[in-house]
């Protein structure tokens, strides 16, 4: 690789990095607010301009807090967890394309970190790795309650993976490709849709088994204040604790911007945005693609932010399922529908190719 | 007899209602309304304390005083019957002899508390002490707010419960 491809490369992980982890002070932020809000509360306003330095100063608190470690768990895995905790949802995060291509000096950049063409499958695989930082925190850290929080997570989590997956695969069918940026460029085609008009189905499964998979509410049974404390992360405190909750948004960010390349388009433009982009780059004489590239990031930006707005949404108006509820769901209702689901899809997708 | 109104919780649920997503739509456009009420027009039940304070009625017990004269005499006469009455066992008094020149107004008192003591903590703000007063020494006031920072600070002794109170108009 040359020098402009380097460059490109380290921007490319700065510019991911800085959005992904950039926005996680926003969303606590807002996820405190919403919340304050939905309930007819006030919420964090006291530190900076309506509170937005409130995650700011909890983080500095969680610096100055002691690094505490409980006398019987085994260390290494007790301070592995949260690492891999954050670890997994970025490694994913390196696959997802966040825009077609720009032009710098006569040569193509794909707006992709790994450009990887079976990025589906490295996605499923990191997003399977997302138990084990669960698993190890609750077994290492020596604790009856996060025993039971890694207990819950891990069947949860791999219960739901099944249905994910059958719904993924569904689209796979229709898409003939595992390359995430030939999906995109497919959904944005003349001839193609988005995902989630040819699946609705599909979208509506693999959006439910996102919940489960980043422990989110109502799926958040790993941590079931009620019931076992905090769960798998009980005896973690100061900045581990930090590290969990990051990867908490980072997953959820990871799941959205997932959920947004596979089933609605990606980064194809949002309608509008096409003549904006003429616009754009006429008045100021920028070249197209380029243009048309942020543009492209944008609308995956926005898609991702609303997605991430639900995920606070649903948080606030559903409880918490039971156990049994949880695996009726999973195994019961959601595992059937995706299977009967791909036998629509496999129909689906030979009757279009018949038609041609 | 009228026909009593009973809801059958154990029902089957249609099928319609066994699909759930009709009803999460509902619950979830619910707080979306409320989202925007909060939102926008920045409705809300909370008040904001340190600014905003809430309105205790008139008659609300909370930090206790001793009333003083124009000589800032404590009118309490160590009469015993607050300390008596009391159910929280919480008021302790040491009596003594009143010297004359302390009697400047008003009727002649005999004994005064050499201390007086109560353990803010045993207190149960049932207010039977301020009934059982026959001089009207012992009062408790409309303040709320005795956070201490040490346990020690929350026995209230003689010499805190004489400070001037502020804000005591309506309370008889």
């Amino acid at each position: 690789m040359d020098q402009i491809m380097w460059i490109a490369l380290f921007l490319k992980i700065a510019v991911v990095l800085a959005c992904c982890m950039g926005s996680v002070p926003f969303l606590v932020w807002f996820e405190r607010r919403g919340s304050a809000w939905i309930q007819g509360r006030v919420g964090p306003n006291r530190v900076g301009p309506f509170g937005l330095l409130q995650s700011l100063a909890d983080v500095l608190k969680f610096f100055f807090k002691e690094d505490f470690a409980p006398k019987n768990a085994s260390r290494i895995y007790y301070y592995l967890a949260p690492m891999i905790a954050l670890i997994a949802p970025l490694g994913a995060l390196t696959m997802i394309p966040f825009g077609s291509y720009v032009e710098v000096a006569g040569q193509v950049i794909n707006l992709q970190i790994a450009e990887v063409n079976a990025g589906v499958l490295f996605i499923l695989a990191f997003a399977g790795l997302e138990v084990y930082p669960i698993i190890l925190a609750g077994w290492a850290s020596n604790n009856k309650y996060s025993v039971f929080g890694a207990l819950r997570g891990s069947s949860q989590i791999v219960s739901y993976e099944i249905s994910m997956g059958l719904a993924l695969v569904s689209m796979l069918l229709a898409y003939g490709t595992l390359d995430l940026h030939s999906m995109v460029e497919w959904q944005s085609s003349a001839a193609g849709m988005w995902g989630c008009v040819m699946n609705p189905i599909g979208a509506l499964i693999f959006w439910i088994c996102t919940f489960a998979e980043t422990n989110r509410l109502p799926f958040d049974l790993p941590e079931g204040e009620a019931e076992i404390v905090a769960g798998f992360h009980v005896e973690y405190g100061s900045m581990k604790f930090a590290l969990f909750f990051l990867a908490e948004y980072v997953a959820m960010i990871m799941a959205s911007a997932l959920l947004a390349t596979v089933f609605f388009g990606g980064y194809s433009l949002l309608p509008g945005f096409s003549h904006l982009v003429g616009w754009v780059s006429s008045a100021q004489g920028w070249p197209l693609q380029n243009v048309k590239a942020f543009f492209e990031f944008a609308s995956l930006f926005l898609k991702v932010a609303f997605f991430m707005f639900v995920f606070v949404w649903v948080r606030w108006t559903l409880p918490r399922f039971r156990f049994d509820q949880l695996m009726d769901l999973g195994w019961k209702i959601l595992f059937p529908l995706a299977m009967l689901n791909l036998g629509y899809m496999v129909a689906l997708v030979t009757y279009l190719a018949r038609s041609h | 007899m009228g026909k009593i109104n009973t809801v059958n919780v154990s029902k089957k649920y249609t099928f319609k209602e066994s699909l759930y997503l009709v009803a999460i739509i509902q619950g979830m456009m619910i707080t979306l309304k409320r989202f925007f009420e909060g939102f926008v027009l920045h409705k809300k039940f909370t008040i904001m304390y340190p600014e905003e304070r809430r309105d205790y009625s008139q008659r609300f017990r909370g930090e206790h005083f001793i009333s003083i004269d124009n000589n800032k005499t404590e009118n309490c006469t160590a009469c015993f019957l607050c300390e008596t009455v009391c159910p929280a066992e919480c008021i302790h008094i040491v009596a003594d002899e009143r010297e004359d020149d302390q009697n400047l107004y008003g009727v002649k008192k005999e004994k005064k508390p050499l201390s007086f003591d109560i353990d803010a903590l045993r207190c149960c703000f049932c207010g039977m002490c301020e009934e059982a007063c026959p001089k009207d020494a012992i009062k408790l006031s409309r303040n709320y707010e005795m956070s201490v920072l040490k346990r020690d600070d929350a026995i209230y002794d003689l010499d805190h419960l004489k400070r001037e109170v502020k804000g005591l108009k309506g309370r008889g």
